[in-house]
């Protein structure tokens, strides 16, 4: 007896102590060497540098964020606590990436940076005229995507709001046209979510575009303060979607109805792929308060909603950005959705949901594997972006975190979570939200910057390879912006400056690219495939109308190889069902293909 | 002696005397009615809800809380434990602890089986041995786990299934008076934070409308085991708890009612026991033993 309670006791200190040792190992082990010099150390061990040169290559936006209804003063920072968004564009046909980054102020000025080919960046949106597209009276920006949606070369964008939406014609690479009236856009939405692409694959991009808040709310004028979510985890009782067919002639129907798209919780993030292979993009939602939402595309006549039966439709969380990648280079995408996770508070886990092996077609199923593959804490994150950054053949993946960051003594997590696990008759009414009083909320957060060592580990090396900055961030965007076969980042914070992290890549990490221009397809080419097969190897990748939060990466595809002397092959799948194969490119090179007629 | 093994039941045994099927169904003698209800409630949020982190993590904590059991009865006895107990520590680290690694539901089960058998004092474990546990995890392990704080579901239907539902089992079980005088100090001092945080009473009461402390006020407050035994005492120390709970709170600390709980339990208990020394408890007591949130 005193023998076994001798263990007992000897046990259950081993039990309490285990989460101790288990937490001093990971600090010892995640604390870089002293005297290491960071800029070699990172180059030789993760094959990648990043330095910050936003205002030194010109960029020097602030974000400011609304002044919304008095009726939300006492909570106001975390109501207007969304609107820095970035999207990448060539919108003059230059070869050469731009940014066009949003404002939320009533009054502010977005701005449109143009690539000057030498590093730097020149904020052209005022004489183009997409800078003044602030004000309490249309809305606030909340994010833009970019597609030519009538075929004529030069990419238009759609800018989404918290207000009127707008699509803005551009008119050869020298000025923006506000054509939304003529186009059959809604007078009003809260959208937080937008993407283009050709959904019955018509040649035409199509437009998708989610609300957070209910549209017949304006933020500026309550009616009452019963608008907040019904749930922190079930809520439907936030804004509509829109799915706008492209009818060719400058004008849209809205289908979303039509098409099995009634979904009334609360967007903040989509994407489209071919997830099964089908040909025809399925459209993925993550929501915030409640469960994300899976619609597969049926041969581009109908959405059914595939939640549940995919795996992806359980345990609601609040999801923040949706991108997909190859991960594993096996030719299928995986998903990942971020969510939040505070230290003992709320530890919900980011999600990255890879296709169940085997599992094909309309028997598709999805595993949450980012526990398993080292992805899932990663703060109050919102957007998260896939791409090669070190060249070595695998997808990494940057992801920006922090939601509030005001006075950093002092947490408004308390209240919040008091509230947020009410009844809804409590949590929908914003006048029971306790005032934050510039507490912060999740704020001062570090970054993730996970690399994939293709085995299907991640590693988070952040504050190794350079990316040190504690600003909210919102929105992510990853694109070669200097033609070298380097991915760079640029991050819109809410509240905070626009960050440009430029990318220093081990030259031996080898590296191709492809420009894509449909013509019997969208002329965007978003929804066209490549895939590159080299070195036993095969990675698939999507041109993207849109993914991340709020966010749009470069329309050109890159490709990391490492250290390779050849690519065998690249097979292209254009959306109008066209196939093409490049033998043997080049490497370190950007191919520019028009699909072939 | 274990956490079961020490179970009397003073149910009559002649056929005379012998209760209804249904009413022996729902008496304190039925040492698995709380576990098959907070089964049934378990289930049917899942289905409903996705109430459950997931089902293979509250099986990992069931098979834990199991295993563990079994082993420390076999050393520490020498005898093969009722497992009822160790089945309800299970469910309720399942339901309880958010996590989404699986590790963290093994951990919480394990030490709170292993704190039954060593943190004793004359015969007695001094703390509830599922809020033991997991004050532990979430003092330890902030980075990793979390509790249950959010809703069952929009409706109300659900909410008011599990306090009826609830509601019955501590009637049945004579513990119904605990958790009235928690729920009414809950309500009283929502209203009194309210006029010290300047805060809607709504906003202060809101908590006490979610799942984690519907569990909280039935399956965990009311454990015989580790509450005193003198009804009025019983009252005390719930109120007590709702007193120590307030001023956590008025501290903005999350986890008030687990930490609230953690303190004031043991303390209650171990005067109890140094009051009244080795007395025996009434065995109706001890058969509810299994049937509240271990």
């Amino acid at each position: 007896m005193k023998t076994g309670r001798l263990f007992a006791t000897i046990f259950f200190l081993a039990l309490l102590a285990a989460p101790i040792v288990y937490k001093r190992v990971l600090v010892h082990r995640q604390t870089p060497k002293p005297g290491a010099d960071q800029d070699t150390t990172a180059l030789s061990s993760y094959g990648f540098r990043l330095h910050e040169a936003a205002k030194v290559s010109g960029i020097n936006f602030r974000h400011k964020s609304p002044k919304l209804d008095p009726k939300l003063d006492h909570i106001m920072e975390q109501i207007a606590s969304m609107g820095a968004a970035v999207s990448v564009v060539d919108f003059d046909r230059d070869g050469w990436d731009d940014i066009y980054v949003t404002n939320s102020g009533e009054g502010t000025h977005n701005a449109l940076y143009r690539n000057m080919h030498d590093g730097t960046f020149r904020d052209v949106a005022p004489e183009v005229g997409l800078a003044d597209v602030n004000s309490r009276e249309t809305g606030v920006s909340m994010g833009a995507v970019w597609g030519d949606y009538d075929n004529d070369g030069y990419e238009d964008v759609f800018l989404y709001k918290w207000g009127r939406p707008e699509l803005y014609h551009n008119d050869g690479g020298r000025h923006f046209t506000r054509v939304s009236n003529q186009t059959g856009l809604p007078p009003w939405a809260n959208a937080n979510t937008a993407i283009w692409f050709d959904y019955d694959r018509d040649g035409k991009l199509d437009l998708f575009f989610g609300g957070y808040y209910p549209e017949d709310v304006n933020l500026w004028n309550l009616k009452n303060t019963r608008m907040m979510p019904e749930s922190f985890e079930y809520a439907q009782n936030g804004g509509r979607k829109y799915l706008l067919h492209n009818l060719g002639n400058g004008k849209f129907e809205e289908v979303s109805a039509k098409l099995g798209i009634q979904s009334r919780r609360w967007a903040l993030a989509s994407v489209a792929a071919d997830l099964r292979h089908t040909g025809y993009p399925d459209l993925f939602i993550a929501n915030d308060y409640g469960v994300s939402e899976l619609y597969l595309n049926q041969k581009g006549v109908r959405f059914h909603e595939a939640g549940k039966e995919t795996g992806v439709g359980y345990a609601p969380k609040s999801g923040m950005t949706a991108s997909v990648g190859d991960i594993l280079n096996q030719g299928r995408y995986g998903i990942f959705v971020t969510n939040i996770s505070e230290e003992g508070v709320l530890v919900q886990g980011n999600n990255l949901w890879m296709p169940h092996p085997g599992s094909t077609g309309d028997a598709l199923k999805f595993e949450n594997v980012a526990n398993a593959m080292g992805v899932e804490l990663g703060g109050w994150s919102f957007g998260g972006q896939f791409g090669d950054l070190n060249n070595d053949g695998f997808l990494d993946l940057y992801q920006v975190n922090g939601n509030i960051s005001l006075d950093p003594d002092h947490s408004y997590w308390y209240d919040y979570s008091k509230v947020a696990g009410g009844n809804r008759a409590i949590i929908s009414d914003a006048a029971n939200w306790p005032p934050i009083k510039g507490r912060s909320l999740s704020g001062y957060q570090q970054k993730r910057v996970w690399i994939n060592d293709g085995s299907g580990q991640f590693k988070e090396v952040s504050q190794l390879v350079g990316v040190t900055d504690r600003f909210d961030g919102r929105s992510v965007a990853l694109a070669d912006f200097g033609n070298t076969g380097e991915l760079n980042a640029v991050v819109a914070n809410q509240k905070g400056p626009v960050l440009l992290y430029k990318n220093h890549v081990d030259p031996q990490n080898k590296w191709i690219e492809f420009s894509l221009t449909g013509l019997s397809s969208n002329r965007s080419a978003i929804g066209a495939e490549v895939e590159v097969f080299w070195n036993g190897q095969q990675q698939i990748q999507e041109v993207s109308g849109g993914s991340g939060f709020c966010s749009q990466n470069q329309r050109r595809l890159h490709f990391g190889l490492g250290k390779v002397t050849a690519v065998d092959r690249v097979t292209i799948h254009w959306p109008s069902g066209r196939e093409q194969e490049l033998k043997s490119p080049e490497l370190n090179k950007i191919y520019k293909i028009e699909e072939p007629v | 002696m274990s956490a079961r093994a020490d179970v009397i039941s003073s149910a009559p045994t002649g056929p005379e005397s012998r209760p209804h099927a249904i009413s022996r169904f729902f008496s304190a003698q039925n040492q698995y009615l709380a576990p098959l209800l907070i089964t049934l409630i378990l289930v049917a949020g899942n289905l409903s809800f996705g109430l459950l982190e997931s089902f293979s993590k509250t099986a990992l904590a069931i098979a834990t809380s199991m295993l563990v059991e079994i082993a420390l009865s076999l050393l520490v006895h020498r005898k093969f434990p009722h497992l009822a107990s160790a089945y309800i520590t299970g469910i309720s680290v399942g339901i309880l602890v958010r996590s989404p690694a699986f590790w963290p539901y093994v951990l919480c089960s394990a030490i709170a089986i292993t704190s039954k058998y060593v943190i004793r004092w004359r015969g007695r474990h001094l703390w509830n041995p599922s809020n033991f546990a997991i004050s532990a995890m979430l003092l330890l392990l902030p980075e990793y786990v979390a509790t249950l704080s959010i809703q069952w579901g929009n409706s109300v239907w659900p909410m008011l299934i599990v306090w009826v539902l609830g509601a019955i089992i501590v009637y049945r079980v004579k513990r119904f008076h605990i958790t009235a005088t928690y729920v009414t100090c809950f309500i009283a001092l929502s209203f009194i934070r309210s006029l010290i945080t300047g805060h809607s009473f709504l906003a202060e009461v809101a908590p006490i409308t979610g799942p984690m402390y519907q569990l909280f006020i039935f399956f965990m407050i009311t454990d015989p085991k580790t509450t005193v035994k003198q009804r009025w005492a019983q009252c005390l120390v719930a109120a007590l708890v709702a007193v120590a709970e307030m001023i956590l709170r008025l501290a903005e600390n999350i986890h008030a009612p687990y930490y609230a709980l953690s303190i004031v339990g043991p303390i209650a208990v171990a005067i109890e026991i140094y009051l009244n020394g080795k007395r025996r408890r009434p065995a109706a007591s001890a058969a509810f033993s299994s049937a509240v949130i271990r």
